[in-house]
Order: C-alpha cells, then sequence, then structure tokens
C-alpha cells in the first residue's frame, strides 16, 4: 500500500473511531441508580436486514446476464455492520463480470444519513483490486435513497460512485423504481478496461408488485452505458459501450 | 382451521381483521390444551368479563394458546384468559396480589394509574427486579382511589401478546354516578406476528405497515382539484422535509398488509361481544384503551354518551357523540339506549380497521356497523409549522376528506391556495417562530377558545428539603437536530380544544380535552393543591420515524438523566411533540392535572396524556409520592425505542 493510501486508510478509521464514541460520552446516569441487572427497557435492540434489491434476468440482446444487487446490516440504532454486494453472471458463458463486495462499518451522523467506511473488493477476469472506501448512505430530499462514496485502492487508483433509487406508488403495491449508479476513476486502469473521468452508468426502470413487502416480482428495463475510455476498451474487446436490456425479477427481503 | 398466510391474500386477511365468529370466539386453552370456550355475552350483573373481587387474588401469568384469527398463537395471559380477569376492588381495602410466573422470562404486572409504594408499581429495573420464572411475587397496598384502571405486564412485549386487564374500584362513598347496568369495554390490538418481528419492521422497512400511502393516482387527482403547481409545491414540501402525511401509526390494521385485530373484550368484530340491557336503563360503559399501539375514535350511532369520568376520577359530565381515546386512557361515559340494538364502534385512528361490540336487549340482535371514516393527511401543523406554513399545505388540507385542523373553521386560511408563503417550511427548527403562528389563530371546536395563561414561575426554582431541584427545567434543554431528532417544532400549538386529526369538523359533537372538568362533588382521588409552581419541567417528544428512534428531549433511556421533581414541590410539567404522531405520555405514581381552561380547582386528573403531533401543553403535579417512577410514551415499541424515563421524587 503507498504511504498516500495508508494516510487515507487511517484517516477513515479514526473518524469512523471518532464517531461510533461520541454517542457513549453522552451517555447519562440513568444506568446508575438501577434496581438488579435488568433495565426497564431494552431501547437500542440489534437488529438484523438483508435484502436482494436487484436479483434478475437481463437480456433481449441474445445474451442472457444474471444481476444481483444486495445488502445486509446488522447492529444498533446507530452503528451497523454492512455487507453489500453486486455482480453479473453471464449464464451462457459461466463468466462473472462487474462484481464486487463491500464490507462497512456505519455510523449514524444525521437525521438521515449515515456515514460509512470500509473495504470493498472487486472479483473481475482482469486483476482484482481492493479499496478502502469512504462514504454516505441515507435518504435525500424528495425521498431518494442515495450513496455516495469514495475509494482508494491497492494500486494507488481512486474512483467515486453515487447511486441512487426511488419508489414511485402507483397503488399501494405497485410500485415504480427509478435507480442508477454512476462510476468514476481518477486514472486510467488500462488492464482492467478502465479510462479517467466518468466510466459507466447502470440506470434501470423496475416495476414491480408488492405481494409482501418482502417478496416482490418486477419487470423493467435496464440502461448500461460506458463512457470515454472505459468505452473505447469495450468497443475494442467487441462489446456494445451502450445497452438498453430487459429485465425480470424478484426483489427479496429476509 | 385453514392454515393461512399472513398478509398475503384478500380473503385470509379479512378474516385476519374480522377473526374468528362468534360460535369459535377466541378460544383460549388450558395448558393441558383442554378447550374453555368463553361465551360473547357477558353473565347479568358482571362487568362483563371474568372477574375476581375481594382484597386477595392469586394470578398466575402463563403461556397459552389463543385463536383469534384462525391461527393458533401462544400469548402470556393472566389466570388464562384474553383479558386478563377483572379486578373488582373498594377503595380503603389493602389488597394482596400473589402473582406466579409461569412463563421461562422475567414478567412483571403495573398497576395502571394507581396510587402505590414504588416498591409495587411493578416496572422491573426500576422499582423491583421483575418476577423470574417459576417465582411468585406478593403485591400489597392499600387502595387509595376509586374508578376505572387496568394493569399489564412491564416486561418487554408482553403487553402486546396478551397480558393485561381491568381494575374497577368501588368508591367508599356514594358513587355520583348512578346506573342500572355497568359494563368494561376494553380495547386492544391483537397479532399474531412476533412482537420482534414487528420491531424489525418498523426498524427497517420505511412505512412497512401503511397502506395509505400517497399514490400517482393521489397526486392527480390533488390537481384536478387543487392545480397542478399547487399540488407540486405541496408535494415538494412534504418531500423536502422527508416526512410522509399518511404516516399516521406505525402499526396498521390495514387488510392489505397490516397486522392488528382490533378486539373489545378480547372478541374480534366477526365474534361481536354484546352487553345486555332493558329499554330505559342506564348503562354506564368503562372504556378502557389496553392496545399496545393504536388510538380509538369511539362513537355508538344513535346514542348520546356521557362522558362522566376519565382516567379514573370522575368529570362534569360532557354530552358527545364520539371520543378519541389514547392508548392507555379510560372514559367512562353513560347512555341510555331505547333501541332494541346498538353498535360501539371503535376505528383505529388510521381508520386500517375497528373493534367492534353490540349493546342489545337480547342475544343476537346487532345494529348495522358504520363505514369507517375517510383516511386522513398530517398537516403543518402536526409538524409544529406556523400558520404561514400551513398555508402552502393547502392542497393537501382539501385533499384529504377528513377536516384538518382549524382550517375547517378558517375559511380565508382555505382560499390562501397557491400564492402561499413556504417561509414557515424551511425554517424547521428555527427559533424565531413568526407571531402569527401561536395559540390565539387556533381556534375551532370552542369558539374562541384561548389556551389559559401559563402560571406565574420564580425566577430561579427553589432548593427543596434533600437539596433537590427540578430539572430539566427549560434552561437545561439543549435540542438540536440529529440522528434521534429529525424535527423540533418551530411554532407548537396548544390545541386541548381540538379533538384530533381525521375528526376535527366532522360534524359529531367529539370530546376534546378542554371539555374536561373535574367533578368537586363525591369521591375525590387526591386532594386539591391550591400553590402555584415552583419550577417548570421541559420535555420535547422526540424522534426519528425512520431509523425508529425516539426518546425525551432528544435522548433514549440510557442516554439521559432522570428528571427530577423535588419531594414537596408544586410542578409545572410542559410537553412539546416535536414529532408527527400523537403521543400518551404517562407518569407513574402520581396524578397530574392537565392545564386545560378548566377553574384551577377544577383541572381535570390523567395518568396518561395525549399529546397531539405539534402539540404543545402543561400539566401539573404535586411531588407527594416519594420514589423512583417510570415515565414514558404508553405506545409499547415508542417505549422501548427509547421514549422512556424516569421520574426521582426524593
Amino acid at each position: 500500500m503507498k504511504p498516500a493510501n495508508k494516510n487515507l486508510t487511517q484517516m477513515l478509521a479514526a473518524a469512523l473511531a471518532t464517531a461510533i464514541a461520541a454517542p457513549a460520552l453522552a451517555a447519562g446516569d440513568h444506568m446508575a441508580g438501577m434496581l438488579g441487572t435488568v433495565p426497564p427497557i431494552h431501547t437500542d435492540p440489534t437488529v438484523g436486514y438483508a435484502a436482494l434489491n436487484q436479483n434478475e434476468w437481463r437480456g433481449g440482446d441474445g445474451s442472457n446476464t444474471y444481476r444481483w444487487d444486495g445488502e445486509a446490516w446488522y447492529g444498533s440504532s446507530f452503528n451497523r455492520l454492512w455487507l453489500k454486494t453486486e455482480g453479473s453472471l453471464d449464464t451462457d458463458t459461466g463468466t462473472l463480470d462487474d462484481t464486487e463486495a463491500q464490507a462497512l462499518l456505519s455510523h449514524a451522523i444525521s437525521p438521515f444519513f449515515d456515514l460509512q467506511a470500509g473495504v470493498r473488493y472487486d472479483i473481475k477476469t482482469a486483476p482484482s483490486r481492493g479499496w478502502a472506501t469512504l462514504g454516505f448512505e441515507g435518504l435525500a430530499p424528495m425521498f431518494w435513497d442515495l450513496g455516495a462514496y469514495l475509494y482508494a485502492s491497492d494500486a494507488g487508483h481512486y474512483g467515486a460512485r453515487l447511486e441512487g433509487s426511488y419508489d414511485l406508488y402507483l397503488t399501494q403495491r405497485l410500485v415504480l423504481q427509478p435507480q442508477f449508479e454512476l462510476n468514476a476513476y481518477a486514472k486510467r486502469d488500462a488492464r482492467r478496461g478502465q479510462g479517467s473521468g466518468l466510466s459507466d452508468l447502470d440506470a434501470g426502470l423496475r416495476l414491480r408488485y408488492e405481494i409482501r413487502r418482502e417478496f416482490a416480482p418486477y419487470i423493467g428495463l435496464s440502461y448500461e452505458r460506458l463512457y470515454g475510455d472505459t468505452g473505447r476498451y469495450a468497443r475494442a474487446d467487441g462489446e456494445d459501450s451502450s445497452k438498453l436490456l430487459f429485465v425480470a425479477g424478484i426483489r427479496l427481503w429476509l | 382451521m385453514s392454515s393461512m398466510t399472513h398478509g398475503v391474500g384478500g380473503i385470509s386477511r379479512r378474516r385476519f381483521v374480522q377473526g374468528l365468529a362468534a360460535g369459535a370466539a377466541v378460544t383460549v386453552f388450558s395448558p393441558t390444551m383442554l378447550p374453555l370456550a368463553r361465551a360473547a355475552v357477558p353473565r347479568p350483573g358482571s362487568y362483563g368479563l371474568p372477574e375476581l373481587s375481594g382484597t386477595e387474588f392469586d394470578l398466575a401469568i402463563e403461556p397459552t394458546a389463543v385463536n383469534v384469527t384462525g391461527t393458533p398463537r401462544l400469548a402470556t395471559l393472566v389466570n388464562g384468559t384474553l383479558p386478563g380477569p377483572l379486578l373488582r376492588w373498594r377503595e380503603g381495602d389493602t389488597v394482596t396480589m400473589r402473582v406466579t410466573n409461569r412463563l421461562n422470562t422475567p414478567s412483571s404486572i403495573h398497576w395502571h394509574g394507581m396510587l402505590v409504594p414504588p416498591e409495587m408499581d411493578g416496572v422491573p429495573g426500576l422499582s423491583f427486579n421483575g418476577i423470574a420464572p417459576g417465582e411468585t411475587f406478593t403485591y400489597r397496598f392499600p387502595v387509595r382511589q376509586s374508578g376505572t384502571y387496568w394493569y399489564h405486564s412491564h416486561s418487554g412485549f408482553q403487553e402486546q401478546t396478551g397480558l393485561f386487564g381491568a381494575l374497577v374500584i368501588e368508591p367508599r362513598e356514594a358513587d355520583p354516578v348512578a346506573a342500572d347496568r355497568d359494563y368494561v369495554v376494553m380495547l386492544n390490538d391483537w397479532t399474531d406476528e412476533d412482537p420482534h418481528a414487528i420491531v424489525r419492521h418498523l426498524k427497517t422497512g420505511d412505512g412497512y405497515y401503511n397502506y395509505q400511502k400517497r399514490t400517482l393516482a393521489d397526486f392527480f387527482r390533488d390537481s384536478s382539484k387543487n392545480g397542478f403547481a399547487a399540488t407540486l409545491k405541496e408535494r415538494w414540501a412534504w418531500g423536502m422535509m422527508r416526512m410522509d402525511p399518511r404516516d399516521i401509526v406505525d402499526v396498521s390494521g390495514a387488510q392489505l398488509g397490516g397486522t392488528y385485530t382490533y378486539l373489545i373484550n378480547g372478541q374480534p368484530p366477526a365474534a361481536n361481544w354484546t352487553g345486555l340491557f332493558q329499554r330505559g336503563e342506564k348503562v354506564r360503559l368503562r372504556f378502557i384503551n389496553g392496545s399496545a399501539m393504536s388510538y380509538f375514535d369511539v362513537r355508538i350511532p344513535g346514542l348520546k354518551m356521557t362522558v362522566v369520568a376519565a382516567d379514573g376520577s370522575n368529570v362534569e359530565p360532557v354530552s358527545v357523540d364520539e371520543f378519541r381515546i389514547g392508548v392507555a386512557e379510560t372514559y367512562d361515559v353513560l347512555v341510555e339506549p331505547q333501541d332494541d340494538a346498538y353498535t360501539i364502534f371503535a376505528q383505529s385512528l388510521d381508520r386500517s380497521g375497528y373493534a367492534r361490540a353490540t349493546l342489545a336487549v337480547r342475544e343476537g340482535l346487532t345494529a348495522p356497523v358504520p363505514p369507517m371514516d375517510p383516511i386522513f393527511s398530517r398537516t403543518m401543523t402536526d409538524m409544529g409549522m406556523s400558520m404561514s406554513g400551513m398555508g402552502a399545505m393547502h392542497g393537501m388540507d382539501m385533499s384529504s376528506a377528513g377536516g384538518m385542523d382549524g382550517m375547517a373553521h378558517q375559511p380565508s386560511a382555505m382560499t390562501m391556495g397557491g400564492g402561499h408563503q413556504m417561509s414557515g417550511m424551511h425554517d424547521m427548527h428555527g427559533a424565531a417562530a413568526s407571531g402569527m403562528a401561536m395559540g390565539g389563530m387556533h381556534h375551532g371546536g370552542h369558539h374562541g377558545w384561548m389556551p389559559p395563561p401559563t402560571p406565574p414561575l420564580p425566577a430561579t426554582a427553589p432548593t427543596n428539603a434533600s437539596g433537590i431541584v427540578a430539572y430539566p427545567q427549560p434552561k437545561d434543554v439543549h435540542l438540536q437536530r440529529g440522528p434521534a431528532v429529525v424535527n423540533i417544532a418551530a411554532s407548537p400549538t396548544t390545541r386541548l380544544d381540538k379533538p384530533g386529526d381525521g375528526l376535527n369538523g366532522n360534524g359529531r359533537r367529539v370530546l376534546t380535552y378542554a371539555d374536561l372538568v373535574r367533578l368537586d362533588r363525591g369521591p375525590q382521588n387526591i386532594a386539591f393543591d391550591a400553590r402555584d409552581p415552583q419550577a417548570e419541567v421541559l420535555l420535547h417528544l422526540t424522534g426519528n420515524m425512520d431509523r425508529y428512534i425516539f426518546g425525551f428531549n432528544g435522548q433514549t433511556y440510557e442516554q439521559a438523566r432522570p428528571v427530577r421533581l423535588p419531594y414537596g414541590q408544586r410542578i409545572l410539567v410542559t410537553l412539546i411533540n416535536d414529532t408527527m404522531m400523537e403521543h400518551p405520555i404517562h407518569l407513574h405514581g402520581m396524578f397530574t392535572e392537565l392545564h386545560n381552561s378548566a377553574d384551577h380547582r377544577r383541572r381535570p386528573l390523567k395518568h396518561t396524556v395525549s399529546v397531539k403531533p405539534g402539540e404543545k401543553l402543561h400539566y401539573w403535579v404535586t411531588a407527594d409520592e416519594r420514589g423512583r417512577w417510570a415515565y414514558h410514551c404508553h405506545l409499547l415499541y415508542h417505549m422501548e425505542a427509547g421514549m422512556f424515563t424516569s421520574a426521582e421524587v426524593a
């Protein structure tokens, strides 16, 4: 790891530690006069949650891809451990693409936003990369679920991501969801087919039917676009730099 | 019994909501699984529920299989009935309850509204250690009051799973309320779900149980009614705040995917609990809201109800068509039925379901069940925002079918329409509230009603003989927005003269807190205290619906210092609701006197005070019961999410 990245990682760790320690400092003396060992209420139970927001087949251009985008968290109201994963599996060739996993610690820092920091690992046919991650996730004005992240890789690369989604209720069960994920990189990474600047967009429009909150089949469209040099690398490999695909899947919560 | 999947499909869900019909009515099985079906029609002369009376009681808390909806579930019951046995006490007696815990987890019973020594109050971790599995705890205390109260577990979520019952205390002296029949009407919300699953749903899913969200169709409907630009602006205002005006309750009985079946005396609507009367009789109905989370709007179509008591204490009779009962409140009403049958109709606050029972001259008669009122939306008033902000909410006020706060009586405000100001909205926590926002503008049900002036307070709160000073005084409260505090009401309003969202201007005479006047004849549960307050204690009711964190002054139980009420002092408590939901705030151990417009000697006594969204109100407390008392929101999941503190009287 280069010194610059080490510093960044250390800063992330320090910021997170401070943020997590803050509420403990504010604790009152309520517990001091407690009778017995059991408090009258258990204010902040640890809760777990897992969801596959994208769990779908993509196709329509002759290819067949399984795409997933899932997240899970476990923790209290203020502090949580997050696991996130997304990726694509070409079901015709059995190859993984654009696949990653993240492990993040999060801390609530405002009414609607969490600070998140951790690591991300990319799995690609080209060399895999590890990244340190710092970002925010939460509910933005107008009810957009937004995430914004900065990444620093073990090979001295920097990246940024913005992702968001919105639920438009057509009825109490039928929900139209626009969604996007935008990636950008500070410098070119030719071995991974990545240009500098704006790199790729994955956008979608999904119409789901919530048979119950935990189980919602959907159909929709996805639009994938590669920008700049990333697009040129793809075209050189004989791939399209933009794709409009049909999707069909089932959103799941556990 | 066919199996059914929770929340899926119309038919099964309908039965879920309506519950099992009378034939199969809430069967309760003893631990040995011998069926012990209870009739939906009580025997004559009783309060309408299985009853125990005297001074010595043996109570057993047991896991018991019940079947409310068609699916057998394990409940936590007292003596095997849902609700637990009604306990009939007499003022002046000393009562003894030997409570045995046959669960495999600790348990407790709290006597809600009772003036008891702190060690008899039944709050684990505060007043005692709780009742360990297999143990028997003996509660013993003198009964110093009379009226309608109730009891419930104060451990975990046992209150949700059936651990509750009614208390009726006969006064020593003549009861000023004369009736030929006397029934308890206990309201509850039953769920087949594990309460921990409900917590998880509240923590993870935004509006998991809300099936009344505003849809695209609502947008078009509002647009055609109020104009596209006005509707867009209104949606923008709520969107910028990230608030949903249809966040009425957290846990609903919605057919589409709610979880609650609403009960009267343990019976779901289909089983139809029935109280008998003879024509010409005066019937006393003692309503107790023993729900975990549900407010009810109660009426008996065709009958006027005369409210004679609130929270166990008598009030000047007031004749109404309807009343809203917050969780843990009680109201006693008198009715004089003339027809053969009437429906007691208790719709939940969010109109997602109802509890229903019948008053009839003989078994088997029914009266029509009215349709539920339309769904309503919250307003800027509920966010504690100023009138200029409310103007901007015009579009929404018009779109909701129910009457809106204040608006119905203020034609000028309704015509503000498109050209409104947004100022109030963005200044959510700005201290500089515009002057026009305050009390005088909000007259509604009572023409020209004004919040009473606050009493004079000494510049510095005095220390009592034990060296204690009141806490938290307004100077001690430093509230900031943050993960636990989404909103701080910039211009909270006092609306004791309003029945509340969804009831304002509905054409019926609905009880309000301004109607309650303590009865100065007959039994008095506490003596009148003529002193002015010596200190003010300020509690903001705060929260973050999205994260499902609640608290007082932005702090959860673990974070907060206890409230201090110096022994012997008279304290003015100010409650400000910064959230968009009602909170029924319950102080253990002492009655509170609601600061409404009643004469200072006639302020009504309450043990649970419901604070409307965006409301500021006061009550008085004489701190004359030494000990450490629980002080909390009586919405079970709010309490468990942090809206709980303790009040120390020393």
